[in-house]
């Protein structure tokens, strides 16, 4: 099999459909549509019109990734998607367009999961991942810190939020303050203004006796929303930009604190943060001092390899290529909680004793004899 | 000719090959949930039944439902990303029209599929089985006016029984019917919907309550 495998990769486990083209480590298209807009009104996604909607840009956005990669679809190594975790039906749209894909263009399907490709997605950046690496998740839908010695096959859970993601907690911070939705963006740009020390918001989970990688936003963001509450009800201004940044820095600094402690604890001397918030100025700041006095290399994609994108669903599927990993069969489900241990999913039948060549032949026979 | 039908509409996942004078292959399976799962091996039991490759595939057919949403995607998206992948056309035939296709029925009647929540998706039919209203989702007891008499095709009718009380078949669509009706209508040179979803619901988006005060009173 190729070094450097052209794979394209499909992601529709929330609100954008995602198509991205990679060539090994290299970077190809990175297209996407999103229906965050039409989410807006109703202050979070809405999962039956992210499902209509990817259905709708599906077809488009895999030629326009195409287009955009100057290559043509029977050149492809393989077709990745992402096949958990996420909403349910979502994530059926994005499976059912790979599988149609592969079976008629006669190429390998990777299903693979989105946490893992959240990671993977560095290697477009910043060349392959060190072994092992460490990685702090980080959006609207998770907050884990992840132990990957081989990204293709061994991730493993060092710890997790046990309430609210990072990035609801900025959702609802926003909502509270009548900021619109997401709220990670808008909180960013104000907290630049305000002082992060102004107010001592907790910092959860943080006493000696807690778990040591594990996250709670939800008591930070009753505290945030006591505060503004009894600003309000003194009939006194409340200091938007102050209360951004103060809760802005207390979340970061639980961030960033644990994950550093992991590395440390560890071993690792590699850190890299992905998923949505890792585009937050504040964390990539502090992160970056953090490591730096703990002489960990810091590794953060750029803003848009962070969000949600089917670059790094290809970024992963190269990998399983590259590495003979087992491809996935035809019955492939979409699984809205595909645990983060299982990097990809092979097909049952080949998941045992086969090697990659063997399997090839079977599937192979299977659909055309 | 080589035309590949699916559809997944209703609890049925199906799918036939129809080379331009009859159904070469067809597979079909009743399961509500899990057509993810089983349309593509479906699509490739038919392909290999028939000895032939996808990329001798000339054109898709695709039941546009009415249908509820979560599986009638897995059939719309199917069609239109091989459809893509090969570049050949991709047509769309209302589900109920592949029920009344295969009725055989030389009488008005009516096509009921199961819409859930105590409704139905339903249509019309003349004696030549060509639909004369548009797809539509309501209660049963409210369309009693309209079907009372009628001979009604589907598996939503005998749900009903005491608004439905002259039931036929079949039962479930074939895309093996659907595929006979596009070829028809293919040679007739008539033509077909876009393959794209009949909801006829809006989506469930319930906007989240307002802020909720957390500081006891
Ligand atoms: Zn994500």
């Amino acid at each position: 099999m190729a070094d450097e495998p052209l794979v394209l990769g499909i992601e529709t486990s929330c609100d954008e459909t995602g198509v991205g083209i990679v060539r090994g480590t290299t970077l190809l298209a990175d297209a996407v549509a999103s229906s965050v807009d039409t989410h807006a009104r109703f202050g979070g996604v809405v999962p039956e019109i992210a499902s209509r909607a990817h259905l709708e840009a599906m077809v488009p956005t895999v030629e326009r990734a195409l287009k955009q990669a100057g290559v043509g679809a029977r050149d492809l190594d393989g077709i990745a998607v992402t096949a958990g975790p996420g909403l349910a039906g979502a994530l059926l749209v994005g499976v059912s367009a790979a599988k149609a894909y592969a079976y008629a263009l006669d190429k390998p399907l990777y299903g693979v999961n989105h946490l893992a490709s959240h990671i993977c997605v560095d290697q477009l950046e910043h060349g392959p991942l060190p072994e092992p690496t460490m990685a702090l998740l980080v959006s609207g839908g998770h907050s884990s810190l992840l132990l990957a010695p081989d990204i293709t096959s061994d991730v493993r859970p060092m710890g997790a939020t046990i309430d609210d993601a990072a990035g609801e907690a900025f959702d609802k911070i926003a909502r509270v303050l009548d900021l619109g939705f997401p709220g990670g963006p808008v909180i960013d740009r104000l907290a630049r203004e305000g002082d992060p020390e102004a107010i001592a918001f907790p910092r959860g989970l943080s006493g000696p006796r807690d778990p040591a990688y594990d996250f709670s936003f939800s008591g930070l963001k009753t505290a945030v929303a006591r505060w503004i509450e009894a600003r309000r009800a003194a009939g006194e201004e409340v200091p938007v930009r102050d209360v951004a940044a103060s809760f802005q820095e207390a979340v970061v600094d639980v961030l960033t604190r644990k994950a550093v402690r992991a590395c440390r604890d560890e071993g690792v001397d590699h850190l890299m943060i992905g998923g949505g918030v890792a585009a937050n100025s504040r964390l990539r700041a502090l992160a970056e001092e953090r490591c730096e006095r703990a002489g960990i290399r810091l590794r953060v994609p750029r803003p848009g390899l962070c969000t949600d994108n089917g670059a790094m669903v290809a970024a992963l599927g190269a990998e399983m290529v590259a590495r003979n990993r087992p491809a996935s069969d035809f019955e492939l489900s979409a699984d809205s909680s595909l645990p983060v241990t299982d990097p990809h999913v092979p097909s049952p039948a080949h998941n045992h004793q086969h090697s990659h060549d063997h399997v090839h032949e079977i599937s192979k026979e299977n659909l055309y004899s | 000719m080589l035309l590949l039908a699916v559809d997944t509409a209703t609890p049925a996942v199906t799918a036939a090959l129809h080379d331009g004078r009859s159904v070469v292959a067809e597979s079909t399976r009743v399961d509500a949930r899990r057509h993810g799962e089983l349309l593509l091996p479906a699509v490739d039991r038919v392909l290999a039944e028939a000895g032939v490759k996808p990329a001798a595939v000339t054109g898709v057919v695709v039941g546009v439902g009415p249908g509820p949403y979560t599986g009638l995607r897995v059939g719309l998206v199917t069609a239109a990303t091989f459809g893509s992948a090969l570049g050949v056309p991709v047509h769309g035939l209302c589900t109920l029209d592949g029920l009344a296709h295969a009725s055989g029925l030389d009488e008005p009647f009516t096509v009921v599929t199961d819409a859930r929540r105590k409704e139905v998706y339903w249509a019309r039919y003349d004696a030549e089985r060509r639909r004369v209203t548009e797809p539509a989702v309501d209660r049963p007891a409210e369309i009693d006016g309209q079907v009372a008499g009628l001979p009604a095709v589907g598996a939503g009718a005998a749900l009903y029984p005491e608004v439905f009380t002259d039931i036929r078949g079949p039962e479930h669509v074939s895309a093996a019917a659907l595929a006979d009706l596009a070829a028809r209508k293919l040679a007739a040179g008539e033509e077909f919907l876009p393959p794209l979803p009949l909801y006829l619901r809006r989506p469930d988006a319930q906007v989240p309550k307002n802020y909720k005060v957390v500081t006891p009173k």
